[in-house]
Parts: C-alpha cells; sequence; structure tokens
C-alpha cells in the first residue's frame, strides 16, 4: 500500500488520502482497530479518502502525530489484497437482481458486451461495501468486473425507484430509497437496504462482501 | 401525561446533540445547528445534556401547556415572549400553568432560538436520536399545528437559575477558518478572506449559500470523488459561490473542499441570516 496523505480539516478532523479505494478499505480498518482509535471518535470512508473526527477534547494534530508513525499495522503493508475484515471471514451478503433495468441496453452497447454478458459479469464476481455517505443505506461497492466500468449518465434522472441496481465509474449500488441519480440503471431488487425496523437498519457496512444472483 | 400543545408555527423542528459516529451508513450527525444555545436553553431548565429541545427560526411559535405546567426557558436569537399576551424577559425561566400560551415573537438578530422544556421533548427517537435531519429525512417531522409534544423526564438537575441576559447577534461576524484540505484546487484561496460575503435566501440547516464574490476553481472541469465532510466546511462548486455546510451536511459530490470554519465558530453561522453578510479570516 502506498503511504497515505495526511491533509488538514478544520480543528476536529483530519482528512487521509489514498490512491486507490481498496486502499480505503484498509486504512478505514486499521484506524478502528489499531492506534488511533482511542483518538477518535468517527471515521468516514470516502472514494479516495477517510474523514478521521477527534473524540472531544483531542486535538488533530495529535491524530496526524500518531497516524504517521503507526496508522497501517506492518502485517497489513505486507499483503495489501488482505485486510483485517478479510481474515475475519466477512459477512456476505446475496441480492437477487431482476435484470431489466433502463439503462441495460445501453451499458452492454458501452461495455462491448451483450446484455447477457453484462448480466454474467455484474453476477460473476464478489462486490465489496468500500463506503456509504450518499443517503441512509447507500453503500458504494467495488471490486467488480472491471469491463463493467461504465460513466454516469449525462442527464441525471429526477426520480430513481428504490431498489434500483446501478452501475457508474468502478462502483455498482443499490438505490436505498427513490432518490434523484445519476447512475445507468441494470436492474431491480425487492430486497431493502435501508429498514428502521431492522437493527442495524443499513444492510450494507463497509467491509461486507456483496454478491447479485439472478432473481 | 403532560405536554406542549402547538397553536402557531412557522418552522420549528425537534433537535438534540444528534446521531454522532453514523456516517459510514449514510446517517449525518445532524442535531441542533446552534450547539451552545441548544446547551444553554437546556442547563436552564436544568435537563440532562442530550435532552430534546424546539429549534425555531424567526419565531412564530405558540405552545400551550396540557396537564401540567411545563417549565421553559429560551436561548440562542432573542425571540419575545409573550405568555398569555404578556410580554415576559427573553432569557427568563418560565412556568407555563395548564391552558397558558407561550408565543415567540420575530427576534431582533439571529435566526434560531432554542426552546428548552424541563425534562425534554420525549418524542420517539430514530437511531438514538430526536433530532430531524432535513436531509436524510429522518426524525421527527416539522411541527404542525395541533402537535401534542410529550414532556419527558430528563433532568440532572435543579433549576439554579432564573434568567441569563439575552443574546444580540452583532452585525457582519468574523469567523475563523484553517485552509485546507483542498485549496490546492482554486487559483487564490486568499479570495476566502478577502471578501465580504451575503448569505443567500436558499441557504438551510444543509448549507449556507453565499453570494457576493467568486473563488476560481484552477480548473472546473476537474472531479473530486466523493469525501466525508464536517459541518463548517467550504465547498467551492464550479461556480465559484462557496457554499458551508450545516449540521445536516452530505458528503462532498465532486466538488473540493477548500476550508473549514473553526468548530467553535460553526455555531454562528447557524444564526446567520438570508441577506446578512459575513467574512471569514485564517485562524492563527
Amino acid at each position: 500500500m502506498n503511504t497515505p496523505r495526511l491533509l488538514p480539516y478544520g480543528d476536529r478532523a483530519l482528512l487521509v488520502e489514498v490512491e486507490e479505494v481498496s486502499e480505503v478499505v484498509l486504512v478505514a480498518d486499521a484506524v478502528r482497530s489499531g492506534p488511533l482509535a482511542d483518538l477518535v471518535d468517527d471515521v468516514v470512508p470516502g472514494a479516495r479518502s477517510v474523514l478521521l473526527l477527534a473524540r472531544p477534547g483531542v486535538d488533530p494534530a495529535e491524530i496526524r502525530e500518531r497516524a504517521e508513525t503507526g496508522m497501517v499495522p506492518d502485517d497489513l503493508r505486507l499483503d495489501p489484497s488482505k485486510s483485517p475484515a478479510d481474515r475475519q471471514g466477512p459477512s456476505t451478503v446475496e441480492i437477487p437482481v431482476t435484470y431489466d433495468g433502463p439503462d441495460l441496453a445501453e451499458v452492454a452497447r458501452m461495455t462491448g458486451l451483450s446484455e447477457e454478458e453484462v448480466v454474467a459479469a455484474h453476477t460473476g464476481t464478489p462486490w465489496r461495501v468500500a463506503f456509504g455517505g450518499f443517503a441512509p443505506g447507500f453503500a458504494y461497492l467495488v471490486g467488480g468486473d472491471p469491463r463493467l466500468e461504465v460513466p454516469r449518465r449525462d442527464e441525471p434522472r429526477t426520480q430513481v425507484p428504490t431498489g434500483a441496481v446501478g452501475l457508474a465509474g468502478e462502483f455498482s449500488g443499490v438505490y436505498p430509497r427513490e432518490s434523484p441519480g445519476g447512475w445507468q440503471l441494470i436492474g431491480r431488487t425487492e430486497v431493502a437496504m435501508w429498514d428502521l425496523d431492522r437493527d442495524p437498519p443499513a444492510l450494507l457496512y463497509a467491509g461486507a462482501t456483496v454478491r447479485f444472483l439472478r432473481a | 401525561m403532560t405536554s406542549l400543545l402547538v397553536r402557531r408555527v412557522g418552522l420549528a423542528l425537534v433537535q438534540d446533540a444528534g446521531r454522532p459516529g453514523q456516517a459510514a451508513i449514510g446517517v449525518g450527525r445532524s442535531g441542533a445547528a446552534d450547539r451552545s444555545s441548544y446547551a444553554l436553553a437546556n442547563r436552564l431548565v436544568g435537563n440532562t445534556a442530550g435532552a430534546a429541545t424546539l429549534e425555531v427560526v424567526l419565531g412564530g411559535l405558540e405552545v400551550e401547556a396540557v396537564d401540567g405546567t411545563v417549565w421553559l426557558a429560551g436561548a440562542g436569537a432573542p425571540a419575545p415572549l409573550r405568555l398569555d399576551g404578556r410580554p415576559e424577559p427573553t432569557g427568563a425561566v418560565l412556568a407555563l400553568r395548564p391552558g397558558s400560551r407561550l408565543a415567540l415573537g420575530l427576534p431582533a438578530s439571529g435566526l434560531r432560538s432554542y426552546l428548552a422544556v424541563r425534562g425534554g421533548i420525549d418524542v420517539p427517537a430514530v437511531l438514538g436520536s430526536r433530532s430531524h435531519d432535513t436531509l436524510a429525512g429522518l426524525g421527527p417531522a416539522p411541527l404542525a399545528v395541533g402537535d401534542a409534544l410529550p414532556v419527558g423526564s430528563e433532568t440532572a438537575d435543579e433549576m439554579r437559575v432564573d434568567a441569563v441576559p439575552a443574546m444580540r447577534y452583532g452585525d457582519r461576524p468574523v469567523l475563523r477558518v484553517v485552509r485546507g484540505p483542498r485549496d490546492d484546487w482554486v487559483r487564490d484561496p486568499a479570495t476566502l478572506v478577502a471578501t465580504t460575503w451575503s448569505v443567500a435566501p436558499a441557504s438551510d440547516r444543509v448549507g449556507i449559500r453565499l453570494t457576493g464574490g467568486r473563488i476560481d476553481l484552477l480548473d472546473p472541469t476537474r472531479q473530486l470523488p466523493s469525501e466525508g465532510a464536517t459541518r463548517g466546511a467550504i465547498q467551492v462548486p464550479s461556480g465559484g459561490e462557496p457554499v458551508v455546510f450545516g449540521p445536516d451536511h452530505p458528503v462532498t459530490g465532486g466538488y473540493p473542499v477548500m476550508a473549514v470554519v473553526v468548530d467553535d465558530d460553526s455555531d454562528r453561522l447557524a444564526q446567520l441570516r438570508p441577506g446578512e453578510e459575513v467574512r471569514f479570516a485564517w485562524a492563527q
């Protein structure tokens, strides 16, 4: 793993910038379980960064100092393909999908695959939850088949239905509720990503593995 | 059970200390926009630190005590108080007897008043908080006429103070800011502190939009992958008019955060009215 950059973020936080989304998962895991855990109130993973919010009374400079010496444990450096979650055997969530999304044909055209091959690629590899943050229960999934990398739609939809399964850049994701959105929609699922009557309400947490199946 | 009946309302929300620690699943902290005024109102009525209060924008709230005497105190924007039509000093702890009504008028300065009741507002908590998050749509709905708000029992102490001086919010506050994390994305970061900004009408709990100047990005087409954020983060869209994130802020989406308001100064943001001016200065 490359050495993360530490960027100032006001007087209560510190931003850790990395180069790959896979490193986001590593850094977030390392902070939560490492020597920084008692200085940090919250860990907010992003696409290429992890925001560390200082505990009350903790100066972010102290976090910086400790991060520069020991944020990523040596055993993680040895094998960047493994994060602690991998070694503990992460939970795997299976999500059945009906692949009839309005952008399926367009995704097939952009990727040069048939629609059938798009579905096979989406269901063919395990995905991993890298981060959330866009809306309650929305998880950015990474690690899928690289042939599925497609740009966002030029014009975002004003209404994407609950359960829509989409692709954007290196990510896949499921809309937890009706909202505007610019992802390419390839299918839909009945599985609830967000349910306040469930504990925890979010189905997908950072680090979890996701397998899409044909419904 | 003792409760407060909402007889008249403009914009008022139930707010407490928010939902910390859940940003990774898309749930922001939310909570009182002016945390120090919120905390003061709770202290005045002897509540525990996290009790739920009412956050009232520009007055316009009238409540009536039902089935018992309710003790209340206001802090933040100094809304004039009337108890059954009689003026009462702003900042005083008041007893509202059953059938009596308290009305909050338009404050002379500031935007948000906090009305605490002894025992706290006891509406159901969502994910550990009674805050209404306007972005995520979580928590109790905005107050509506006819709502009966149950009074809880979250008291920690006796009421030891009768009144505090009312706040006055001076013109054109200067808020301290720390540069970064993405100040290298803008052409001249000093523009932020050299400009007198005005608060745009579209400002809310998600963010305060500023007009009156323009911060140029080095490359307006360059996109920044989504990043975690805090309240007080100053995001610069390609149009150049900055947005300062409030308590219901999202993660960033494409635009850089060039500076962050010092945490202690971010409460003052919650009291800025549309059209008011504000300046920034680099924190020493």
